[in-house]
């Protein structure tokens, strides 16, 4: 029973999202919109909860004195912060120019753009290792991706103005036809993995 | 003297000339638009527009019954002199000879608008406005037109057929499966033996392994995926005895992740030694769940790294650093812009639909594996159809590609 329920649980709902998909009356995707909510209704609770997870691991971390507890009191701190910021204006707390808004543009923006940052130099070493040319293939990657730089920039227009036009053939057609090929691959597995667990076949995360 | 006379002259000719031009233009633009509408309102000093007239009010195909599509002829000031008309305003009546009420504006040049969310199968009534410089001009009143409600949605035929094939091919393979188990065969791919090597290496080495989920909730399919894998990867975890560290994007999927997890621990007897606190929320702040994974990676050190749902800009920041720590690292997304910085960064990748098929394929379940049979079959057919739409099309035959075509 502990399992036979949620089963038919998936299996209901899997088939009826499928049919909603197919049967636009109003009563089926009224009643789709409701499912709807309630997950928003279910997510938001679930927020509640996992920002509660947070402060208790961490207040256990600080009480314990376990390893980078002096970190855990950072998190702490700024979790009440923000958290009074946030309940100090009510509803107009999102508003420009609250304390807010104020800790979000010049704290949270800031730390996440540096964060984003380190891509650019994740990329310079990420490209330097996939570039070396081992093997046919990877001589084959490296020239595309030399002509498809050389495209994108300013200079390799300069250098000669059919960059562009070869960048663009390569972009709109071999990359293209290789997207498409896995996205097709993709789909098909999507559907094969929803019947599955539709099904009740796969289920290793409820055994 | 006589030349200041003459010029004077010349200008009160010149000034009566125009004066009688302004008036034969206005005689003219009256007789152009005599009675142009019921509600025509020319400005001082401007000219009246005439009104458009509505030419059908139809049910908008394929919805709920919950819109109106209402199409008018352009003004015919617009249609003799383009730039006369601003822009038309659609007005809605509920009842009969009921207030009509502003439902849209669409620019000069339009002739249709759909007006949604109504109630289906009431009756509804419409005037559209032409709106010049300075002046308006309604059409008369047309009604009333009804929004029927559709139970199927035509449009998506095709995507219907397909689906039902995809699916009664899946199905069948999975019968067969059933009925001819011994048949089945799978592909081993070789990440999958990647798992068990990485889960030992850490346990050898006494560090941790860290899953990550990817950046979405419960409700993206290849976090229901990874949570497929999730389950085997805890399974060898809890038979070699290893730390299984998840900090989680969403609480849902934390709180799925505390139940595959543990299942698995007690599948291997060893209920005790599931920790919950090891599977823990961290944000859903996308860089700043970066900024603590990276700091875990730095600090800890795992020994294996799985990287396995859907990933966006944070794919190559993981992987990176991952990569400096020497960890052993295992990725799967289906997101096709990330997938070459995983390849590049990790030691194995799951690419596309293998992240889909990697619960069923570990799992050695011979039903399982007939359902990813019946995907390749699938595949196969969708194969031969892209090749007869080339050929067709290249035949100049567009009837595959206009029943494929949605909307």
């Amino acid at each position: 029973m502990r399992l036979k329920i949620p089963l038919a649980i998936i299996f209901v709902m899997g088939i009826f999202t499928i049919v909603t998909h197919f049967i636009p009356a109003q009563p089926v995707a009224e009643l789709n919109q409701t499912f709807r909510n309630w997950y928003i209704g279910i997510i938001s609770f679930f927020i509640f909860l996992g920002t509660v997870n947070l402060a208790r691991s961490n207040a256990e971390k600080v009480r314990t004195r376990a390893r980078d507890w002096k970190y855990s009191i950072i998190l702490i701190i700024a979790l009440a912060v923000m958290l009074i910021a946030g309940f100090y204006k009510g509803r107009s707390s999102m508003e420009e120019g609250t304390p807010f808004m104020y800790l979000y543009f010049n704290v949270q923006y800031p730390l996440e753009s540096t964060m984003y940052s380190l891509l650019a130099f994740f990329i310079t070493s990420a490209a330097f290792r996939a570039f070396r040319a081992r093997n046919k293939e990877a001589v084959l990657l490296l020239v595309a991706a030399v002509l498809v730089m050389l495209g994108r920039v300013p200079v390799g227009a300069a250098i000669w103005d059919g960059f562009p036009d070869v960048t663009e053939w390569i972009m709109s057609f071999p990359n293209a036809a290789a997207k498409r090929g896995i996205r097709l691959g993709i789909d098909l597995g999507l559907i094969s993995m929803a019947l599955r667990m539709i099904l009740g076949i796969e289920r290793s995360y409820m055994q | 003297m006589r030349k200041a006379q003459s010029a004077f002259a010349l200008l009160q000719g010149t000034g009566a000339l125009i004066a009688l031009l302004l008036c034969l233009a206005a005689l003219a633009g009256a007789q152009e638009h005599p009675a142009a509408g019921q509600d025509s309102m020319p400005a001082a000093g401007m000219f009246a527009v005439s009104p458009p007239k509505i030419i059908s009010l139809e049910d908008t195909p394929n919805d709920g019954g919950t819109s109106i599509d209402i199409t008018w002829g352009l003004s015919s000031s617009e249609a003799n002199a383009p730039g006369s008309v601003v822009e038309y305003i659609i007005l809605r009546a509920a009842e009969e000879g009921g207030e009509f009420d502003t439902v849209g504006t669409v620019l000069a040049g339009t002739t249709m608008y759909s007006d949604a969310g109504l109630e289906p199968n009431r009756p509804y009534w419409y005037k559209v406005a032409a709106v010049g410089l300075g002046s308006e001009a309604v059409s008369a009143p047309s009604g009333p037109g009804y929004g029927r409600m559709q139970w199927f949605n035509r449009d998506l035929r095709s995507v219907l057929v397909l689906t039902v094939l995809i699916c009664a091919l899946i199905i069948i393979s999975i019968v067969y499966a059933r009925r001819k188990s011994e048949l089945m065969y799978l592909r081993r791919l070789p990440v999958f033996d990647a798992i068990d090597e990485a889960i030992g290496r850490a346990t050898e080495m006494g560090k941790k392994v860290l899953y990550i989920m990817g950046q979405l909730d419960v409700d993206e399919p290849q976090t229901v995926a990874s949570m497929n894998i999730l389950a085997r990867v805890a399974d060898r975890t809890a038979t070699y005895g290893s730390t299984l560290d998840i900090p989680c994007v969403w609480p849902m999927a934390m709180s799925m992740a505390r139940e595959t997890v543990k299942e698995s621990y007690l599948r291997a007897g060893k209920p005790d030694e599931y920790s919950e606190d090891d599977i823990y929320y961290m944000t859903t702040d996308q860089f700043g769940y970066v900024a603590g994974v990276d700091g875990i990676m730095m600090r800890d050190r795992p020994a294996a790294n799985f990287y396995l749902g859907a990933f966006y800009a944070e794919s190559l920041i993981f992987a990176e650093t991952g990569y400096t720590t020497g960890a052993i690292q295992i990725a799967g997304t289906a997101e096709v812009d990330q997938l070459p910085f995983f390849v590049v960064a990790c030691d194995y990748t799951l690419i596309g639909e293998e992240l889909y098929a990697a619960g069923a394929s570990l799992s050695g379940d011979p039903v399982q594996i007939g359902s990813i049979r019946g995907q390749d079959i699938a595949k196969a057919v969708f194969i031969g159809v892209i090749i007869v739409g080339v050929i067709l099309k290249l035949m100049g035959i567009d009837a595959l590609d206009a029943w494929l075509a949605i909307g």
